[in-house]
């Protein structure tokens, strides 16, 4: 098996894996970062979701071998501490229910508000439109994208 | 003035407690039987040990409190309200308090489950006399240190003090209180002092979830684990026949594929390649009994049509009141299987050695989980311990074992630790489904009222009506029946979140708004009327209440501005009695270029005490947004025997763009609490229904609802 160097959260990782091997079983299955999730496999639901250079991208459908002089930011990376505003937003409104979505909505989220700061809530609407939340916490991630806009501006 | 009560904790040896060697004490009780004042001994008193426990309270000489909460958490809260109830008795500072997920115990019958909302119902008491025992112990130790009277000292935030003011903190008589004999009457508090029952406690493990912590099933890995891709039958009831698995095994990465049952296992070094692996196999299946959809309407249509039903419920007589009756009305409705589909899919983890199985993963009966692997692999339940992760939602999926079953068989004939991964599709189409359903109802009206109701249920295997006959509106029509029917198929069916009641709910609730408009009356109001009837029943199998539904439904219309005037806003209402809760939800529906769009949801809970109200706001938006969700896009059916929905792409669940806004109020009242993770549901579909019916005069009968629209032309 072929072997990549990824450049993840600032370091760089070497990893030994089949060339279309998605970057979401790379993560999770060879560097033991299993807080990007796997829901669907075909890029329906953003529970993967990572940044690609800065982009909110589902890690299902990126092959490792097409990702060697990119950056990605997966959950782990997102903050030093935990303490992203869209992270601390999260905790404040109690998004979660089960949880298991919440770290695809965080990097959506993340993404969506490094670009627009002032989001009305059509805008954030449909930006997290693609994230599924099975247990249906909504309304409180819209609130928690709202919150997490005041935090950064 | 105080409430004394007497425990059942000590007398039945419910509770006990140790000194810890790391320092600091240790309460164990077993949770579930406490629940139970009836319940037998388990074992032997005199044998008695912690393994005998499934909760546990340590409390370190430092004062910090750990609850080991003996409940499977599925997204429901559980985890952090059942802690909050012993921390509020125990009286220490929640910020003081760690929650862990206890572990099952399979030595003794200890019976953990998550369902049926009823977690917090069941341990309320047990809880709450746990605490507070622990309490009055740290008390009794500290009053020996001071050599006073017990009774003149008080505890409050983790600090008990005496008379003069002296102070000593729990941590300071842990090691004396562990060893002091178990009161057998406690003090619990009036709902007027409590400081963390009733005040918001965000959820226990969100640091975890938003940096990304391992916490689920999918996330637990172990030394040497191979992951299993299964094949199974691609229609229910298929049997292998052969299978040719020569280019699996060329996949890189797979390093054993076997057969068991009429499945067959892909092991391999990464989730990937066991997928590929799987996916490369050729199999071949037996003829089969071709299911469909379409055979399955004409089938339950015939059970409606004939006879042959089971008589659930009988008030009066039905036929009487139809003959007299100024007008019948009669409606079928009609829902289709559903998937769970849980965000995480199923997934388990199992090691088969010959001195022990270990079992870790997602599940809401790991109790009956280790019973079955237990007859499966013929050892014995003391040799089986499973441990449960958080769960990516449950729903009711995780009830039923067989992804843990089969994760238990794959490693003990492959001798190694193993993990059995769901694809998305491998979720979806080898489901445990809500059934298919038909309601169909019939009302007499005679002289202004509802004066005969006969509704028939026929379901695809299990019945669903049949165990709630003594819901509204039994008690409130003099002239009342409910028939059960069913037909026996392959596809396998289970328990949907607020099972029986998820489409019954709509389909009852839409029938009274059309009787509410034959008889020219406002539809909150027929149903506060009929309600009258059963206020003060002695039908002792009434299982809701009139006056507690009358209540929940005057704040609903109060909150939600029932019948306002407002410019292309059209309302609907529906009340819903569900898992000992009493719910009621004014939908509000407007037309986006012709499309009915539901904007807001007020709803109105009875659950009693609100004991955590951040998680219970959240769970009653999350239950009415699915409950929308569902009834408006979810759709499943089979042909040849096979779901014809796989994944995402064709299976519509509800997204933010069409969530509504969900604003939440509770009944205030001093009432022990009751659940929260189902009764949000079942009242959003006829809101909803009736809504759109204000909306376009089109009468919805068939989930999902966009079908319906898109047959008769409303939706393009």
């Amino acid at each position: 098996m072929p072997n990549y160097t990824l450049h993840i959260n600032g370091k760089e990782r070497s990893v030994t894996a089949d060339a279309d091997t998605p970057l979401l079983w790379v993560l999770r299955d060879e560097l033991d970062m299993v807080g990007t999730k796997f829901g669907c496999g075909i890029a329906q639901c953003g529970a993967c979701t990572v940044h690609i250079d800065g982009v909110a991208t589902r890690s299902c459908q990126m092959q490792v071998s097409i990702l060697d002089d990119v950056k990605i930011t997966t959950i782990e990376g997102l903050s030093e501490d935990g303490k992203h505003p869209v992270q601390e937003a999260w905790k404040e409104i109690d998004v979660p229910q089960c949880g298991y979505c919440q770290a695809g909505q965080i990097m959506t989220a993340s993404a969506f508000l490094a670009e627009n700061k002032n989001p009305s809530s059509e805008e954030i609407r449909e930006a997290m439109h693609g994230n599924i939340c099975r247990c249906a916490s909504y309304n409180r991630i819209e609130k928690a994208v709202k919150v997490a806009a005041e935090k950064m501006s | 003035m105080k409430t004394q009560i007497k425990t059942n904790l000590s007398r039945r040896n419910f509770l006990k407690t140790s000194v810890l060697a790391s320092g600091g004490m240790l309460i164990g009780f077993n949770f579930l039987q406490a629940c139970k004042p009836e319940a037998k001994m388990p074992v032997d008193i005199a044998s008695l040990n912690f393994n005998d426990f499934n909760a546990f309270i340590k409390i370190s000489d430092e004062g910090y409190v750990t609850i080991y909460s003996p409940n499977p958490e599925i997204g429901q809260g559980v985890k952090t309200s059942m802690p909050m109830i012993i921390a509020e008795e125990l009286d220490v500072e929640w910020n003081k308090v760690n929650v862990a997920q206890g572990a099952l115990d399979t030595k003794n019958f200890t019976r953990q489950v998550a369902g049926g909302s009823q977690s917090i119902r069941q341990g309320w008491d047990a809880l709450r006399q746990t605490g507070a025992t622990a309490k009055q112990m740290l008390i009794n130790a500290a009053a020996v240190k001071w050599n006073v009277d017990a009774s003149t000292c008080t505890a409050s935030k983790g600090t008990i003090t005496n008379a003069n003011g002296d102070t000593l903190s729990y941590g300071d008589v842990v090691k004396e209180a562990a060893v002091l004999e178990v009161p057998e009457n406690v003090t619990l508090k009036e709902t007027t002092e409590y400081t963390i029952i009733g005040k918001d406690a965000v959820n226990v493990d969100i640091d975890k979830i938003i940096t990304g912590k391992p916490l689920f099933g999918l996330d637990y890995k172990a030394e040497n684990m191979l992951i299993a891709s299964v094949l199974r039958p691609p229609s229910f009831g298929q049997k292998l026949e052969s299978f040719d698995d020569s280019k699996a095994k060329e996949v890189s990465g797979v390093v054993n594929v076997l057969k068991f049952g009429d499945k067959v296992a892909v092991l391999a070094n990464s989730t990937w390649a066991a997928m590929k692996g799987k996916k490369a196999i050729t199999a071949k299946w037996s003829d089969n009994k071709p299911e469909s959809t379409k055979n399955h309407n004409k089938i339950l249509t015939d059970i409606l049509d004939g006879k042959k039903f089971n008589t659930r419920r009988e008030d009066g007589d039905v036929n009487k009141a139809f003959s007299e009756a100024d007008k019948v009305i009669e409606r079928t409705y009609h829902s289709p299987f559903l998937p769970h589909n849980c965000l995480e899919p199923m997934n388990f983890y199992a090691n088969v050695t010959a001195d022990k199985v270990h079992l870790v993963g997602p599940i809401q009966t790991p109790q009956w989980t280790v019973n079955r692997v237990a007859q499966l692999l013929e050892r014995k339940v003391e040799e089986i311990h499973c441990e449960m992760t958080r769960m990516g939602g449950g729903f009711g999926r995780r009830l039923y074992g067989d992804f843990a079953l089969e994760a238990a068989e794959i490693s003990s004939l492959a001798s190694t630790p193993i993990k059995v991964v769901f694809s998305r599709e491998d979720d979806m189409t080898a489901g445990t489904y809500r059934p298919a359903i038909k309601y169909r109802i019939k009302a007499a009206l005679k002289e202004g009222k509802v004066t005969g109701y006969h509704l028939k249920e026929a379901a695809i295997n299990g019945n669903m009506y049949g165990l709630i006959p003594n819901f509204f509106p039994a008690g409130c029509i003099p002239n009342y029946k409910v028939d059960t029917g069913n037909y026996k198929s392959n596809i396998t069916t289970g328990a949907w979140r607020a099972p029986y009641t998820n489409f019954l709910a709509f389909a009852e609730q839409s029938f009274f708004n059309e009787i509410a408009n034959e008889l020219g009356k406002d539809h909150t109001n027929l149903v506060l009327e009929l309600l009258q009837n059963v206020k003060g029943t002695t039908d002792k199998r009434i299982e809701y209440s009139g006056q507690r539904m009358e209540d929940t439904i005057k704040l609903v219309k109060e909150k939600a501005n029932w019948g306002k005037k407002e410019e292309g806003v059209y309302q609907g209402f529906a009340a819903y009695y569900s898992h000992n809760t009493h719910v009621a939800e004014v939908a509000e529906v407007v037309l986006k270029d012709g499309y009915p769009v539901v904007q807001k949801v007020t709803a109105a809970v009875d659950c009693g005490i609100v004991v955590n109200p951040t998680g219970a706001v959240n769970q009653v938006q999350g239950g009415v947004i699915d409950g929308i969700g569902h009834a408006m896009y979810g759709d499943f059916s089979f042909k040849d025997g096979k779901p014809e929905f796989q994944n995402f792409d064709k299976y519509r669940l509800i997204r933010m763009q069409e969530t509504p806004q969900v604003d939440v109020h509770f009944v205030q009242n001093d009432k022990s609490p009751t659940g929260l993770g189902e009764p949000g549901l079942p009242p959003a579909g006829g809101a909803v229904a009736n809504a759109i019916h204000n909306a376009l005069g089109q009468r919805l009968y068939s989930q999902p609802f966009v079908n319906q629209l898109k047959k008769s032309n409303v939706l393009g």
